[in-house]
């Protein structure tokens, strides 16, 4: 009989990791915020996002192609097509919206489980690692990702990218990569490293504020909230908290339409760690 | 009685086994031009392959077209296919083969060729399609001082474990099935063929003890392969319906890839039937019954195959998954419709074809009804693998992607693989099974009781009864 409790203990146990994603356990736990409403559209973090992170600037053809390596890339749609001839001039004039998008980071990622030689694999502080070294470019990850935000090494970009001198203004801490290679958005895990080994050296924990990513420092408007989730008092928390977006919950439980923040396609159960925040408009 | 078994009869009982010896034997020698001419002709067709890979491994990924939503494309799809058309050996030679359908026997030998053979080119395309293919060795798991095992959990995983698995056993259950014969050959032939034989007939001499061992083998390696055949298939299905795409995500994938493989199978069985009963003159063992029988069981896997790819639309259409929808609508009206229609015709309305006497008694019809079909099942994989790609969740990201020179220069060039080897195959191994024919005509003409052969084969060595 006890064998057959202790399965079954270990059994919801481990229902329990799936639904609750497991991220309780870690030390840190990485995630965003995004608002939607202070974003311009800028591009700004894209272009931040390339400089820190040594992304391959492909050019135009093999841009147009699809083999474009922006890891943070601004989507932009233009709203309200159904509404046709009841859409008034002002309704054009609200312009395209803007949707910044990175790895959604997600705590039950989709692209994890299928790489054959675990080169995906998710790191304690809840972050979707990729590891380039053991990556064999079988691209299963990229085809499970509901968002497309992993990107191929389709050739050896690095050998037209940079032209000399513009090598030099390569980030030494991160490597260069080959053909053949998946990679994509990390939250800039060379800054957490490093603020981790700082705040090690210092003899403290890391404070909020402490990690800025590429993309958030750059962006002019603030639209961009990067933090620990862990941290009950830092920023991305408490937006978090304020627009009651939680983990573990396929669908935001949204009483007040002051409540703006959404995770993308969280019917899938993804559970991504990147909150948007909805565009107010006055239509 | 009588005259129902005259009517049905396979194959004329009154061949003489020495005729069969000698019409076999007669097909492995003497090449003539045509075959010189098709061997050129496989070749030509290996070489494109093999430049459009040497180009790709040279400068990467890139050339193939593929991009950030197709990140898969023609590889896997023709991928899918070459491991359907593995499954026609299987059904034949041990489904049949535990059935007692004995109509299997003068077909199966060269069925299982080319399960063996299409599952050497299925297994090119999983490596061909790797961004790094001198890391393919990591899929596998081995003892590695760093200690790092592959991902278990990936399907790929399973891929690499159910392909390998299945090609020893079907190249196994090839060479069990062949030793009689090839003892056969090696007291006919000269030369390095005799070498060749005689190694590989492993001292066959034909006596009561090798006969039964043989037997309890060749039921054995049946056995073992039949729910290796299913699982194989399952597990390449798996691929699809373990990923939470629309249109990927199926619970009835892995039926319906197991009875897609038959099918194409089946279909491929047709055409190389036709064509060896042309060449190599063996209307006498590959006679009309059979293609008739042959006939009919590919018509009854494509209604079974019809039967689950509509109910994979039923429950599409009546499942809540909008994305799921909105991909199976965009197969039908979308850029992909002709492809999809073209699909849904060759698979689900051509086979209606083979329930015609006439049309399946036409050699060079049936023969184009047969590759008819198997284009219809490439673009079935086609079909599953492509649109879904285009066309899932993130609207940022559709688009239609058309392949390169070089992903089709791989799939011609596996056609030539293929061809290459089936070439080199039915010239130096017997392509029709010698002493399984003489038991079929053995056995319509007496009573069939377990030494039977035995007596025959050794009429100086009478024991028991």
């Amino acid at each position: 009989m006890s064998i057959v409790r202790n399965f079954i203990q270990d059994w919801s146990r481990y229902r329990k990791g799936i639904e609750d994603g497991g991220f309780h356990e870690y030390e840190h736990m990485w995630g965003m915020v995004i608002d939607l409403d202070k974003c311009t559209g800028c591009n700004a973090c894209s272009v931040a996002c390339y400089a820190e992170n040594n992304l391959a600037v492909v050019g135009e053809d093999y841009f147009a192609h699809g083999q474009a390596m922006h890891w943070m890339r601004i989507e932009r749609y233009w709203d309200e097509p159904n509404l046709g001839d009841k859409a008034s001039k002002d309704t054009q004039e609200h312009g395209a919206s803007f949707m910044p998008m990175m790895c959604q980071q997600c705590n039950a990622a989709t692209c994890e489980p299928v790489c054959p030689v675990a080169a995906a694999y998710h790191t304690p502080d809840g972050l979707n690692a990729q590891i380039y070294n053991r990556c064999i470019g079988s691209r299963y990850c990229a085809n499970n990702c509901p968002y497309r935000l992993r990107y191929f090494n389709f050739y050896s970009y690095y050998e037209t990218s940079w032209p000399s001198p513009l090598d030099m203004q390569l980030n030494p801490d991160i490597t260069v990569r080959d053909k053949g290679v998946m990679e994509k958005c990390t939250f800039c895990v060379q800054r957490i490293r490093t603020a981790k080994s700082d705040a090690k050296m210092d003899d403290r924990k890391i404070q909020d504020g402490d990690i800025k990513t590429a993309c958030q420092q750059t962006c002019p408007t603030s639209a961009i909230v990067f933090g620990d989730l862990m941290d009950h008092e830092s920023d991305v928390h408490l937006l978090w908290h304020k627009h009651q977006t939680k983990l573990g919950t396929p669908k935001q439980d949204k009483k007040n339409p002051e409540l703006r923040g959404y995770r993308l396609y969280e019917q899938l159960n993804t559970e991504p760690s990147v909150t948007y925040l909805e565009r107010v408009r006055e239509v | 009685m009588a005259e129902h078994t005259a009517a049905t009869k396979d194959i004329d009982e009154k061949i003489a086994w020495a005729k069969i010896n000698a019409d076999v034997l007669r097909s492995m020698q003497n090449p003539r031009k045509g075959y010189w001419v098709a061997l050129a002709f496989c070749v030509g067709l290996l070489s494109i392959g093999i430049y459009a890979e040497v180009h790709q491994y040279d400068i990467g990924m890139g050339p193939s077209n593929l991009n950030n939503p197709h990140m898969w494309d023609l590889y896997i799809s023709t991928f899918v296919f070459w491991i359907g058309m593995s499954h026609s050996g299987t059904l034949l030679s041990a489904i049949l083969h535990i059935f007692h359908a004995d109509w299997r026997k003068p077909i199966y030998r060269f069925a299982e060729a080319m399960t063996t053979f299409s599952l050497l080119t299925a297994l090119l395309f999983p490596i061909i399609h790797l961004g790094r293919v001198w890391n393919m060795h990591w899929v596998v798991p081995y003892l590695s001082d760093r200690g790092i095992w592959p991902n278990f959990r990936s399907p790929l995983v399973w891929d690499a474990f159910a392909i390998t698995t299945y090609l020893t056993a079907s190249v196994l259950f090839l060479y069990i099935g062949m030793i009689p014969d090839l003892a056969i050959c090696r007291d006919n032939v000269k030369g390095w063929r005799r070498k060749l034989y005689t190694f590989m007939s492993v001292g066959w001499r034909g006596d009561d003890r090798q006969w039964r061992n043989f037997r309890k083998t060749y039921l054995l390696m049946a056995c073992f392969l039949i729910p290796l055949a299913v699982s194989v298939h399952s597990i390449v299905a798996a691929d699809f319906a373990m990923a939470i795409m629309p249109g990927w995500h199926v619970t009835s994938f892995p039926p319906y890839f197991v009875a897609g493989a038959l099918y194409s199978g089946c279909a491929g069985i047709i055409s190389l039937f036709v064509l060896l009963r042309y060449f190599f003159k063996f209307e006498q063992y590959m006679t009309l019954p059979i293609l008739d029988k042959t006939c009919r069981l590919t018509f009854a896997i494509a209604m079974v195959w019809t039967y689950l790819n509509l109910i994979e639309f039923a429950s599409v259409w009546y499942g809540h998954d909008v994305t799921s929808k909105e991909v199976l609508l965009a197969k039908f009206f979308g850029p992909y419709s002709p492809f999809f229609l073209t699909m849904l015709f060759f698979g689900m309305i051509l086979p209606f074809a083979l329930i015609v006497p006439k049309i399946r008694h036409n050699m060079p019809l049936i023969f184009i009804v047969s590759i008819l079909l198997n284009i219809g099942m490439w673009l079935e994989r086609y079909m599953i693998v492509a649109p879904t790609l285009s066309l899932a969740y993130h609207p940022w990201t559709w688009g239609v992607m058309w392949p390169s020179w070089v992903e089709w220069g791989i799939v011609i060039g596996s056609i030539g693989w293929f061809g290459l080897l089936f070439l080199i195959f039915v010239k130096v191994f017997p392509s029709v099974s010698m002493y399984e024919v003489k038991e079929m005509v053995y056995h319509r003409r007496r009573v069939v009781f377990d030494d039977a052969e035995e007596r025959v084969m050794k009429p100086s060595r009478q024991e028991g009864s």
